[in-house]
Parts: C-alpha cells; structure tokens; sequence
C-alpha cells in the first residue's frame, strides 16, 4: 500500500512507520534530480502557499525550506519574529489565527518551545512541519542525515552509527534516534557525563558511551555535534580546549572507527572543537552533501504533504 | 433554620453507620437511628455518604491582585463543590499577605461572601522576599494559622533558620516548598525518561530533598513546628521518614495529582500537568500512595493553584505553573485510590479532614453532636463530568477538564449553611 502523507503533520519521526519513512528517501532521491538541473524548479505546487514561521531566528534552515518551496513553485511567506507583533507581545495563538486568515495551506515552524508545532497545528488546522523546537525535535534534520546515510549505504540495517557531543541540548540527536533506529540501525551517543540526559539509552534503545574510543570502535557513521561556549556558563564543562582533547573527532580517535566511516555533522560547525579541519573535509565527509540533500528532503515533505502531482 | 439529613451513611470514626442527622442553627443538634421533626428541612440521603467538611491546608485563592483567575468568592465555592468546607489561603497574593491588614481583609472577605472557612497562611518573610521575617506574631494575632513563603522557598540556610527559631518563639507552624533554585534551574518537568524525551528541562527530585534536609536539620535546631507542603519523591519520604521516628514535629502534605498521575501524562505537552513539584515518575507516585496508606503522610491538601485560559493555552515552557484542585480532589482520589483498592476510605477521609485540621490546630474534622455543622453528603456511586460550564473556579486549569470521575458532591454544609448543592443537570 502505498503510504498516505497528504495534510499530515510532521513533529517528529515518531508517527511515521519506517516504510514511510523509506518512502520520503525515495522521493528526495527525485527531488534530487531536479536540484542539479540548470532549471531547478517544477510547477507541481503552484498556488499553494507556504509559510516559514520562525519564532527563533536560523537562516540556513530558513533557507533550505524557502528554497525547497521555491523550487516547487509554491508561493513563500516568511514570518521574522525579531520583526514581528510576537515582539509587541502577542501571543503565538493570535499570531497563527492571523496569518491563517490569509491562506495559508502549509506551516514550517520553528521555536525555542517544546513541542510548540503541536500548537501551530491545533491553532491553524493545517499541516505543520516542525523545524526545530527546542531541544526535542527537528525531524527534516534527521531525515536529511538518514538520507544522507541511505544514500551511501542502500539500507541503515545493521550499521553503526556514533553520535558524538552535547547530547543533552541536541534536538538533531534525539530525531535521529528516533529515525535512525527504526530503520534497524545501532546507535551509540557519546558525551560527558553532564552533557548526556539522563534514561536516554530506556528511551531510545541506543547505547551510551561517555568514552570516545569505545564509542567508535567499530563505526560506520561518525556524526559530530557543536559544542556551544556558553554550556560552559552553565557549569557543564570547563574549556573547548579540554572538551576537544577528550570528544574531538580527529585522526587519532577516528582509527577505532571503520577506515571509511562516514563523516557527518549537522552544522553549523566549530572546526578545531568538536571536529579537526582534515577530517571535516576529507574524502570521507559528506557534511556539504548533507546540506544539498536537505533541500531535496524538504522537498520531498511538502510534495508528499501537500499532495503535489508528479 | 433547620436540616434533617435522612438515612446517610454517616461517617463517624472510621466507621459507617445509616443515621439521621439533624443540624440547629450552626451545628450538629442531634445524630440518632431516627429523628422525626416537623420544623426541618428534610434531605433525601439514603445511598449517600455524609463526611465531615473537607478541610484543605494549601490553596491559591489569588485574591487581591489576581481577581481574574480567582477570588474569595470564586474559590470557595470551587472548594464547595468539591466537599471542602475550610481552606487555607497561601498569601502569594499582590500584595503579599505579609501584613495584618491584608489578613484581616481576606477574613473580611470570606466571613462576608465566602462559601467556605478560610483561614490565613501570613508570609514567612517581607514581600515574600526571603530577605527579612515578617511580621509573624503580629499576623498571628489577627488570626494566621501557619507561615510560608510558598513558591517563594527561602534560599538562604541562615535567615531560614532565624525564621525557625523566631516562628518557634510564637509557636507558628512553618510551612515549606521545598526548592532549591539552582539544582531546579530552568525545569519544567521532573527530570528522566520523559523530559529526556520530550526535550524539556528537568527538575531533579534533589532540588525538593536537599531543601527538605535542610530545614529538617534547621528545625530541630530551632525547635520549631515544621510542615512540609506537597511532598512529591522517594526520597523526601525517607528524610521525612527518618525525622519522624527520631521523633521531630514535622508533618507533610501530598497533592491528589502526585498521587494520581506521574510524568507520563506530561507526553502530550499538555499544559495541565505542569506544576511544581512536577509529577513524579510512577516509582515516586507509588512511594506516596504508599507513605498516605501508612500515616507517613499526614494529610492531602490540593495545592489549587488557578490560571486564566490565555495563560495556560500558550507554550509549555511559556506557561505558569499550577493547576486548580478543589472540585476534583475526592472524586480522582476516590476513584484511583479507593475503588482501586489501593487505600481504604477511611484514610481517604481522615486525610481530607482531621488529620489536615490537627497539622494547623485548625477546627473541624469530625461528625459529632455539638460541633460546627461542616459536613459534606456525596454520592459513590453516581459520577461527576467537569466541564468549563460547570467548574466554578473562575480558572478552568485541570487534567480533569471534560473528564468523567467517580462520586458525586450532592450538598455542602458549612456551619449549617448550605454552601454548595448539586443541581443534577449535567
């Protein structure tokens, strides 16, 4: 049976099966296609307007998904919230109402908040894409990532996927566990101990490692989080120096992985902290093509949610 | 004026007993087998339940300063309807009732409107500020049954102490929320598998322990009468636990909610489960079942804390915390609790009422010839459906909104006035 995606919401991996989710990798793969033509653009949702609804300011992500209506010829909208009446103090349900008054038919939403997108959707009763909230989810990050994985791979069954970092602020880690481990991928995180929440292997399934050479032993994918400075302040860890002398992806620590492990990193990146410049950019990275491939994953979300003709 | 109350099940220690009961004026006249008199009012009560009022020690009743989430009038006729018939108001209120003059409006207010007893909870210290003591003894002559800074919880060790010992010297009980601000941080769930998943800041159980060891520590020290408000974790049961058997006056609360729910209910992001403590995990909530069964709890107080719809229907992380408590506080408990077979009704029933009065020297509690007739008759077996048009909180802040839970409140009595009375048309 073919899997039906039209006006559904996506706040995380968790509502999707992993047919469906293998379902949305093949449409990207098209969706691909197209990006590398001269012409990158098809009329498949004209007349369907989108709006980028960004509550926290991101400009890479902001763009993905503007480019990704763009080039299916929907019509953008994008909403600032730095510029908007949410700085006069109006409560995020009036500003949905608000903007659904003009005809909106798809929302990309990203907040600060918790499982706010639930909200966008409850307020406006129109499919909502999470892009980001908080630290819980940002789905379209993880299925690029998985993407990214598939595109290498053909299959995530069996591999060993080693996510290292701030695991505790990372809504990319917790969408990818998600995602990941429903397609029959073992997932290890690694941290220190006060950047790992707690119950996480009970909730996911994955392992823990709070050493980096047991963590990539034997790793087929090695995905790099950023470290923030300001997890410092917040007396999580005392320097980027000591932080990238015991977590750093670098030649040394990358030997307990498979010698052609694939390098990712959701970016933005802090070359020389979490990861050394030699291997964010050798041959074994992908952490550009992740970023092409998340214009074609988006793509792919809002044709199928959108009930865009092929 | 008189009520003939026919055929209740009266409740009369531990025991239930089909009797009639007669109330003058006031107060309970006569409790007997079978009273005829021609000049009362009869009530129907046969297949009821008559309680003694149910008397909670921990409520916001947000008046003055907050009028639009609750007031003196709105909340106790919430409480009525939910059986109580005395409550206790903390003093967040704007201003902080820090003073005598912002109690004696409060028992104005009540003496005059109310539909309940209210009794004062004075602050612990100025404008709650946990700078200064307040005005304790002062406030204690116009009538404060206890002190509590409330979800204000005093951070500095050494001015906590001088509160102990200078409440102690006027024989106040103090009353706690135990928090430590830095270990709670920015916490808006219990911290585990669920904020884990959910991605929101937990509250560790450390941030309420490492504040319950402390005070019990400082008043002991101090000699001072000490109730630990809404106690929610295993192991704040086993500080109390300890302080108990080496035979400190210590008491403690535990809200209906942390006996019935645990953090699982927070999955939806629903904005009705976010208080503080946070619902614990189900380990914690199986402990407190647990702690009421044996005593180590002394009592439930239902912590009804209510907030307007516009504040609530808003980000999780944005939303105030709290939930109202007084109308669904016996029915989730009789319901989870009882009927379950968990605890008997007799703990149910002493905990909502003599054994909460005792904690504060509070009056009421009992069904007995004589007293204040504050009495509350309730169905089992029907069942009661909260919904935005029934509940009579101002603030619509529960769980339980729209949900159907066993018993029914059919009349509440409050010194032989009837304060609230079912009208059967929902």
């Amino acid at each position: 049976m073919t899997p039906q995606f039209l006006g559904r919401c996506m706040y995380d991996l968790d509502d999707y099966s992993p047919e469906e989710i293998v379902y949305i990798l093949k449409a990207a793969k098209g969706m691909k296609q197209i990006n590398l033509r001269e012409y990158k653009k098809i009329p498949t949702l004209r007349g369907k307007t989108v709006c980028t609804l960004f509550i926290e300011e991101s400009t890479r992500t902001r763009m993905s998904f503007e480019l990704a209506a763009n080039r299916l010829s929907a019509d953008v909208v994008s909403f600032q919230a730095s510029v908007s009446s949410l700085q006069k103090g109006e409560s995020l349900q009036d500003t949905v109402y608000t903007l659904n008054a003009m005809g909106i038919d798809l929302y990309c939403f990203r907040h600060s908040s918790p499982g706010s997108s639930q909200l966008v959707h409850k307020y406006s009763q129109k499919p909502v894409i999470n892009s980001g909230d908080g630290r819980h989810a940002h789905p379209t990050q993880a299925l690029l990532d998985i993407y990214s994985i598939w595109e290498r791979y053909g299959d995530l069954r069996g591999l060993k996927i080693t996510i290292v970092g701030d695991i505790l602020h990372s809504r990319v880690v917790r969408s990818n566990l998600i995602g990941m481990i429903k397609l029959g991928a073992k997932v290890t995180i690694c941290g220190p101990k006060t950047l790992v929440p707690g119950g996480i292997e009970s909730v996911y399934g994955c392992k823990v490692e709070y050493d980096i050479g047991r963590a990539l032993s034997g790793a087929d994918v090695v995905m790099g989080l950023r470290m923030q400075f300001e997890r410092m302040s917040e007396g999580l860890f005392p320097s980027l120096e000591e932080y990238s002398k015991h977590y750093a992806l670098n030649k040394d620590t990358l030997k307990h992985a498979k010698p052609n492990a694939l390098i990712m990193h959701p970016g933005p990146m802090n070359r020389g902290v979490e990861i050394v410049p030699e291997i964010a950019d050798g041959e074994h990275s992908v952490i550009v093509e992740q970023v092409t491939n998340g214009v074609a994953i988006r793509m792919a979300l809002m044709f199928l949610i959108l009930g865009g003709r092929a | 004026m008189q009520y003939l109350i026919k055929n209740a099940m009266v409740y009369m220690d531990k025991e239930l007993t089909k009797l009639d009961v007669l109330i003058k004026g006031k107060k309970i006249k006569r409790i007997e087998k079978e009273i005829d008199t021609s000049d009362a009012t009869v009530i129907d009560a046969e297949g009821m339940h008559l309680f003694p009022g149910f008397i909670d020690l921990h409520a916001h009743l947000r008046d003055p300063g907050n009028t639009y989430k609750e007031d003196i009038v709105s909340g106790t006729k919430s409480a009525a309807r939910g059986g109580f018939t005395s409550v206790c108001a903390m003093p967040n209120t704007d201003p902080i009732t820090d003073n005598i003059a912002s109690v004696e409006y409060m028992q104005l207010r009540a003496k005059e409107h109310g539909h309940a007893k209210v009794y004062v909870i004075g602050a612990l210290t100025k404008q709650s500020k946990g700078e200064e003591i307040s005005e304790m003894a002062t406030m204690k002559s116009g009538g404060i049954v206890g002190v509590s800074d409330d979800g204000w919880c005093v951070q500095d060790a050494r001015l906590m102490l001088s509160c102990l010992r200078y409440a102690a010297n006027f024989d106040i009980p103090v009353i706690v929320h135990p928090e430590d601000y830095a270990l709670a941080g920015k916490g808006q769930i219990n911290s585990g598998r669920i904020a884990t998943k959910l991605g929101l800041s937990g509250i560790t159980p450390l941030a309420e322990e490492v504040i319950i060891a402390r005070d019990i520590m400082l008043a002991e020290s101090a000699g001072a009468r000490l109730h630990i408000a809404h106690i929610s974790t295993v192991g704040a049961l086993e500080l109390v636990r300890n302080a108990k058997t080496k035979g400190l006056p210590i008491t403690c609360e535990v809200t209906p909610h942390h006996l019935v729910l645990n953090d699982e209910a927070c999955l939806d992001f629903d904005t009705n489960t976010k208080m503080k403590p946070p619902l614990r995990s189900e380990r914690d909530r199986l402990a407190c079942v647990q702690a009421l069964k044996s005593g180590l709890i002394d009592c439930v107080a239902t912590d009804h804390a209510p907030h307007a719809d516009f504040e609530k229907e808003r980000e999780f992380d944005q939303a105030p915390f709290g939930i109202i408590g007084f109308e669904t506080a016996f029915g989730i408990l009789y319901e989870s609790l009882v009927l379950s077979g968990e605890i008997p009704l007799s703990t149910l029933v002493d905990s909502l009422t003599k054994n909460a009065a005792r904690i504060l020297r509070l009056p009421g509690g009992e069904i007995k010839t004589g007293v204040a007739a504050d009495l509350t008759l309730i169905d089992l077996n029907a069942t009661t459906t909260h919904t935005k048009d029934n509940i009579l909180s101002k603030s619509k802040n529960s769980p339980w909104l729209n949900k159907t839970i066993a018993s029914r409140v059919k009349y509440t009595f409050m010194n032989g006035k009837i304060t609230y009375q079912d009208s059967e048309d929902d």
